[in-house]
Parts: structure tokens; sequence; C-alpha cells
């Protein structure tokens, strides 16, 4: 960890402090780093999918851009409305932001690089994500707007909605881990769970999305529709703090996506002892989160909005339940294909051949959880096709209902004139 | 040195406070500050305001908050089982099946009675 790289000479106490803060400090700046890199990105990305350029002006292929708005938004005057509670009104962008950065302290950066290894860092991330809905809330609640309060409420109606798929699907690779721990949930994916529960790892990014408020469920910035919502009455820094939350919170999804899912710093070669296994492992977390980030770019800028309705229809009526049979299902296969990571070993070690090659490829952890891997896979397409079978069969109903109400036939034919109602009818 | 893991998340919530404060400090000493009555009235798109800002809300948002509150405390139930599940016998899985086949007849009630519509 961090903090073995100072003690050397000093009281041992003080030395722990100083790498622990020291471990602090440099944990979230990598995210707020990132996302100065980030922002530039995904506007590049929107304006190539757009068929435009994108910034281009500011420094070489408009690299300083960030730092322009950055410095825009430092410079404007900060007008606190009349009447706002002006304590919860500063408190609410800071923490925001400090939500966000609290959930890089559990994430596994490798093998031997984590902030805090605590034994429940799944429901510690969860938990302390939700401090960034308290804050939209009490944004919206203290800019003594009704505006910003029912933008406010809107929005917190889509987080808390969402949040119960999103903490339902993080139950499946606790439960195929056995551990609350991401360090542990990540060294225990010697196949990586997205090819176990591929439909899992899907609820997760899509209510991960909506919990942002990343396209398609796009209403807490939706500029057009409620003039900015809970941000009406923040101006300068202030909504810059709100800005770049969201930015660092959507990247934080695709990295909790690449631990928990896509086997965060497992890799070829992430194995190795010291600095350069930690590199590369590292490297392998950043790779695979980034991939996920463009495809979240991606998303944003290929699909329309979703209604507030719609959206909340799709999470109660849809998600809801898929994510219970979900965890239902992976249950019960995990129940009956319990890797046994013990005969594994000893086939590992009495194979001769072509097996033999084949198990130093994959290794024995892997080959222990392959057949749970396999059913589970298998029973994740059975029940997507259900699903899908399902959503047809609504589909049509709900088709049949809409033909029947277009091809009415009409009510008053053209020669007929329409009298008053005669009398003794 | 084994040193509690959690010292770590404390210092953080503490430190954590720094990052965004500092922008803003920062924009303390850079920005104008030209405070006039006009300016600092709440923006209703150009007009003067109509009533208090605590305006009334629909209730449907409570009712969303209260399934909210249910499926969360389920979860927060199911978090212990399906940390132990691999070392429980396959009655563990029946049991919670059952626990989960409950609340989701709950759902299923809350769906009929129209809870979850938005309108």
């Amino acid at each position: 960890m961090i903090e073995f790289l100072t003690n050397a000479g000093w009281n041992k106490d003080v030395a722990t402090f100083v790498a622990i803060v020291l471990g602090v400090i440099a944990v979230s700046s990598f995210g707020l780093i990132w996302i100065i890199f980030s922002i530039w990105l995904e506007r590049k990305i929107a304006g190539r999918i757009q068929d435009r350029v994108g910034p281009n002006r500011t420094g070489p292929y408009g690299l300083f851009q960030t730092f322009a708005d950055i410095g825009k938004l430092l410079t404007k005057e900060d007008i606190t409305p009349e009447g706002a509670d002006k304590f919860v009104y500063n408190i609410a962008p800071l923490l925001s932001v400090v939500a966000v950065i609290l959930i890089w302290a559990v994430i596994p950066f490798s093998s031997i690089w984590i902030g805090a290894d605590i034994n429940v860092g799944a429901l510690y991330f969860t938990a302390v994500g939700s401090f960034g809905t308290l804050a939209i809330l009490l944004a919206g609640w203290s800019s003594n707007n009704k505006y910003a309060l029912l933008g406010a409420f809107r929005v917190t109606a889509q987080l808390i909605s969402y949040e119960v798929p999103m903490v339902l699907s993080i139950l499946v690779p606790v439960l195929l881990a056995g551990t609350m721990s991401m360090q542990g949930i990540v060294q225990a994916q010697h196949i990586w769970y997205i090819f176990a529960v591929p439909i899992t790892a899907g609820i997760f990014f899509t209510s991960s999305l909506a919990e942002v408020g990343r396209s398609p469920f796009d209403l807490i910035e939706a500029e057009s529709e409620i003039v900015a919502g809970f941000n009406i009455e923040y101006t300068g820094m202030k909504f810059g703090m709100f800005y770049a939350a969201e930015f660092i919170h959507a990247f934080t999804i695709c990295v909790l996506t690449a631990v928990l899912f896509l086997g965060g710093w497992r890799g070829p070669g992430a194995n190795l002892e010291g600095v350069v296994g930690g590199i590369i492992g590292f490297g392998f977390l950043f790779v695979k989160s980034a991939a996920l980030y463009f495809l979240v770019m991606l998303i944003r800028n290929t699909v329309p909005r979703v209604r507030i309705d719609q959206m909340m229809a799709f999470n109660w009526k849809f998600l809801v339940p898929l994510s219970l049979v979900n965890v239902l299902v992976v249950a019960l296969i995990s129940r009956l294909f319990l890797p046994d990571y013990g005969a594994a070993q000893n086939m590992a070690s009495t194979a001769t051949g072509l097996g033999a090659f084949l198990i130093s490829l994959i290794g024995p952890g892997a080959l222990a959880e392959l057949p749970r891997t396999i059913v589970s896979l298998i029973a994740n397409v059975g029940l997507w096709w259900v699903v899908s079978e399902l959503l047809h069969r609504y589909a049509n109903l709900e088709r049949r209902k809409v033909i029947d109400l277009v091809t009415e036939p009409p009510q008053f034919s053209p020669e007929q004139q329409p009298t008053s109602a005669p009398a003794g009818r | 040195m084994q040193v509690n893991e959690w010292i770590f998340i404390a210092i953080a919530i503490l430190a954590s406070w720094v990052f965004p404060a500092m922008p803003l400090v920062i924009a303390r000493f850079l920005q104008p500050r030209r405070p006039n009555k006009i300016k600092q009235e709440t923006y209703e798109c150009g007009i003067e305001t109509v009533g208090t800002a605590w305006v009334q809300f629909k209730v449907q948002y409570y009712l969303y908050a209260l399934v909210f509150l249910v499926f969360d405390i389920e979860v927060v139930f199911l978090f212990p089982w399906a940390v132990a599940y691999n070392q429980l016998p396959l009655f563990a899985f029946v049991e919670m099946g059952i626990f989960i086949a409950l609340l989701g007849v709950a759902l299923a009630y809350a769906w009929r009675k129209g809870a979850l519509e938005w309108g």
C-alpha cells in the first residue's frame, strides 16, 4: 500500500499518518486531474460524432479549453439570491464534489495500491454516492426558487429510483465473490464477471448512468426543459463544482463497472511483484475504464433523452423486477455450481500434455470457475430471451390498443347533421 | 504495520472538503463583487416572482420515496446473506427466495394500485 513508502527513520505513527494523508491526496487528485483531460475528450468526441471538429482554438487541438472554461468560471461574480439559506446554499456544491471524491478511497488501483481496503467496500461506495443526491436536494431547497425546488424534486426522484436496481445488481458480484471488499471482488475474478452475468453488468451500467444523470437520463442537465433545474441560482465556480462533480461521477462509475465486472486491474502481467506489477495493473484498470467512458460518451451522443414518466416506468416496471429475478437466478446457479478451488488445483497439478498446457494458460482459479460461468451465461441468455418475449407480448398488446383507437369508425357520417338531443329519447 | 483501514476514510472525509473549497477560495479573490438588488432577485423567467418559493409538491414523490425505502431496507438485509452465501446450505436460497417473493408481491401491489405512475 501507499502507506509503506515512508516508514524509514521517522516516528512510526507520524509516518503512517503522513503516508495516509499523501495517499488521500494522491487518490483524490487522480480523479480531479483526469477530469481536466476528460472534459476536453468529451467535447472532441461529441464534435466528431456530430460531424464537426470540436474545440481546436485554445492551445494545440484545443487542449487548453478546460483551463479557459475554469478561468471563465473563476472570474464570474458570485450572486447569492435574496432569501436563500446561506449556509446550505454554499455547502451543497461542496458536498456534491466531496461525495464523488470519497468513492475513490475504496477503488483498487492494483494489487498493492488501494486507498482503504475496508471489508464493506461495495456498501460503502453506495452509501457515499448517495450524498450527491442529498447535495442536489439541498441545492434546490436552499435556492429560494420554486423552479429550483421542482427541478430538485424531479432529480431526486430519478436518483433514488435508480438506486434500487443499482444496489441489487451490486449484490451479484458480492454474491459471486463472497466478499464485499472491492479488492476481494477483483481478486476473486479469475474469469471476469461480465462473462458470467452480462445482464447484471447491463443493469448496473444503465442504472449508474441514470444515477449520474448522463444521457439518455439527461433530465438533470436538460437546459431546454426546466431552465437548468436545481442549478438556476448558482453562478461561477459553484456551478462549476456541480459540473465537475457530474463529470467525475461519470468516470467513477466507469471505473466501478470495470472493477466489479471487468476484472479491475487483472490482466496478464498484473500479478508481478512490486511497483512494476502495480503500474501494469493500474494501466489495465485505466484502459478498461476509458473504454467504458467512451461507451458512455457514445450513448450520450446517439440516444435521445427519455421523458421523466418513461424513465420512472422503465425503472420500476422493468429494471427492478428484472434485477430481483436476476439475483435469484444467479444465486441458484452459484449454489449448484460452486467453484471448487481445491479440485481445480489438483487437476492443474496432475494434468498432462495438452490439458496441462491449456490449464497453464488460464490458471487453476479460472478452471474452477469455468462451469459456473458457462452455466450462468446460458441462464442469463435464457433469462434475456424470456424477458424479450414478455416485452414483445406487451408491445403487441399496446400496439393493438393503439390500432383499435386509430381505426375506430367515426361517430357521425357526413350527411347526418349533429342536432341537439331530441326530446324523449 | 497493521493500521485500521477506516482511518484512511476518516482522513479522506476531512481532507476532501479542501479540494472543492480551493477553487472557491481562489474565485473569491478573482471575482468582481458588485451586488445590487435587481441582480439578487430570485429568477422567474424575467418576471416578478409570484408567491413563496416553498410550493406544494406532488404526492407522487412521496410514494416513490416510500417504495424506494422498502427496497433499500430489503437490500440491506440481502447484503450479509450474499456475503455468507457460499458457505450456507441450499436452504438459504429458498429462504431468501421467499423473502424476495414477499417483496415482489409488495411491488406488484404498488404497481396495480398505480403508486408507480408518474401522472
